[in-house]
């Protein structure tokens, strides 16, 4: 743990800190990677959040926003930023994996919107992380290509998928990440991971060249260490996008002057279905304890019910698995990706290529999506799966007539031991807090909120309404302020 | 774990183009029983009347303008081509 009279070092301080300090010329945004690189290359042989990482394209980023800076042209708080990206997200000329063998010698020629805009911003895009191969996973341990660990104990996952992006940013390994949510991937290893985790309403940020798994629920959002920081990166990321036709276009406020703007005080939901069987009564507590606080600044804490909620897994499971065996029936071999080397024709090729490119959980994946949407099924499952979706996303309207924000643990249990959910189903339970959201199509956001007597992060979820991000950010933003749980940083 | 008579792996395998090996088959199809036993749970649910939902949100059809914008090279386009000659990707003969 770092001691609160030292200054924290240039690799762990959040992006308005940073800011401040290369606006100050304290600093130069060449000094500060120069310190992220010497602390990735210290560390990263333990933690492993990367699939790769250029320091020469870092360092040339780096001193082009440096010299934007000396002619009076910086570009606002991002600039001269590092900023990781997930490995499913498009960077020109860099690699784009998805931590799939398929994948594994694609390089993107072409940037994600996301990615654009923050090269617009003048953040410097620094190296590839890891995470479950397709984003499909709640541990990192299904990458293709190593498995990413828990910066605050090793021997534990950081979760995912967006494993290498929370552990990355933990670890100091990078300023703020973006990683990619559809059933809790971006809140659930900020959970275990001690970093705050914005999945945005559906259709808020565009999902333009990002690798595709399960398009009515994929959504990309950032990791940072404050919820300011927070409030940063989605003013950079979020607004309409004509090559996405499901981003939406809504006014997009100024999300960081919200947060001193809207004070409260709210009403808040606690629906109990979310502090059930299965939860850690560490976590309980942890979620407890925050909620007691926003009670004290004279919230209204209110019980809600979201009876619909033991129904999520299974639905996203029928979803999630039918969307992605139809937008991966793309990865075939011919165009692009893994082709089999000794197929006997065209359509050997396609089976041969697909079951050498693909990893166990993405084929189970495939086998059950396909099953659900196959002749005779189609009703019995991926219809009346459609059906609930109408009823838990109601479930959270209806909430919403009575409060601003609902309050929940992020995850179950804090983080587990690498290895030791080798059961596909008990791993899929992981995401029972998150999957509602996603399936909603609402904004969450996973703020730190205390550690287990093992030294392991808790993070709360707090659910907004749609489109509301500017009010979210604002409630998460009263706790996350008043704490210091993110200036805890982990023992590397 | 016990596997439902009616889940053929072999058909849906097919389906997905996915050659898989005789241990996967046997692995998944007992993965699959488990993970449908837990689905189950959602015969329980009334949803009589019940619209089903695609997108959470209202999505529409998006028509663009009728012009030509600039896109990728042909040698961008190509850059990932796992075999490719006269800026064409080669695949295995298709016809007789």
């Amino acid at each position: 743990m770092s001691t609160a009279a030292m200054p924290a070092a240039l690799f762990n301080q959040s992006i308005a800190e940073l800011a401040a300090l290369l606006e100050a010329k304290t600093i130069t945004s060449v000094e500060l990677m120069h310190a992220v690189i010497a602390r990735t290359q210290a560390v990263e042989e333990r933690v492993k959040a990367f699939n790769s990482y250029d320091t020469d394209d870092a360092l040339a980023q780096a001193a082009a926003s440096d010299a934007r800076r000396a002619a009076g042209q910086a570009r606002g708080p991002l600039d001269g930023i590092p900023i990781g990206i997930k490995d499913v997200i498009a960077v020109t000329g860099q690699p784009l994996t998805a931590s799939s063998k398929m994948l594994a010698n694609f390089v993107s020629p072409y940037d994600a919107t996301v990615t654009q805009k923050l090269k617009k911003a003048g953040a410097v895009i620094w190296g590839r992380l890891n995470l479950d191969e397709f984003a499909m996973g709640s541990s990192t341990e299904n990458s293709a290509f190593h498995t990413t660990r828990n910066p605050y104990k090793l021997d534990c996952v950081p979760g995912g998928s967006s494993g290498g992006s929370a552990a990355a940013l933990a670890a100091g390994e990078a300023i703020a990440t973006l990683g990619s949510d559809t059933g809790g991937s971006i809140r659930q290893p900020a959970a275990l991971c001690n970093v705050v985790g914005l999945k945005p309403t559906y259709g808020l940020v565009s999902r333009y060249g990002l690798i595709a798994f399960a398009s009515s629920l994929d959504q990309i959002g950032p990791f940072t260490r404050t919820v300011e920081d927070a409030a940063i990166a989605l003013q950079a990321i979020a607004g309409h996008d004509e090559r996405d036709s499901t981003s939406f276009k809504v006014e997009i406020p100024d999300y960081r002057a919200a947060l001193k703007e809207k004070k409260g005080p709210w009403r808040l939901g606690i629906p109990k279905e979310y502090f059930g069987e299965g939860l850690d009564p560490e976590v309980a507590a942890a979620v407890e304890k925050a909620i007691s606080y926003y009670e004290k600044l004279g919230c209204e804490i209110k019980n809600v019910s979201l009876p619909h909620t033991e129904y999520g897994v299974g639905v996203y499971y029928i979803i999630a698995t039918a969307e992605c065996s139809s937008n991966l029936s793309r990865y075939d071999g011919i165009r692009y990706g893994h082709r089999a080397a000794d197929a006997n024709d065209i359509v050997d090729l396609y089976f041969k290529s697909r079951a050498e490119g693909f990893g166990p959980e993405v084929k189970r994946r495939i086998i059950l999506g396909t099953y659900v949407l196959s002749s005779g099924y189609y009703d019995a499952y991926y219809l009346r799966a459609q059906k609930v979706r109408t009823l838990i996303r109601q479930d959270f309207l209806n909430a919403y007539n009575e409060v601003d924000a609902i309050i929940t643990p992020t995850t179950p249990t804090p983080a587990f031991k690498r290895g030791a959910k080798a059961d596909p189903l008990a791993m899929y339970l992981c995401d029972v807090y998150t999957i509602g959201v996603n399936l909603a199509g609402l904004p969450g956001i996973s703020v730190p909120c205390g550690f287990s007597s093992d030294g392991l992060p808790i993070g709360m979820q707090l659910i907004g309404q749609p489109f509301k991000e500017a009010d979210l950010l604002a409630i998460a933003n009263a706790y996350d302020s008043a704490h210091d749980w993110s200036k805890r940083t982990p023992n590397l | 774990m016990s596997v439902p008579k009616d889940l053929n792996i072999d058909r849906i395998a097919n389906l997905a183009r996915l050659a898989l090996t005789p241990e996967e088959k046997i692995k998944f199809s007992a993965q699959l029983a488990d993970v449908l036993t837990n689905i189950e749970k959602l015969k329980q649910v009334d949803v009589t009347g019940v619209e089903p939902t695609a997108h959470a949100f209202p999505v529409y059809n998006v028509w663009a303008d009728d012009v030509a914008t600039p896109g990728l090279s042909v040698e961008d386009a190509l850059l990932n081509a796992p075999e490719k000659r006269d800026h064409m990707i080669v695949v295995p003969k298709v016809v007789e």
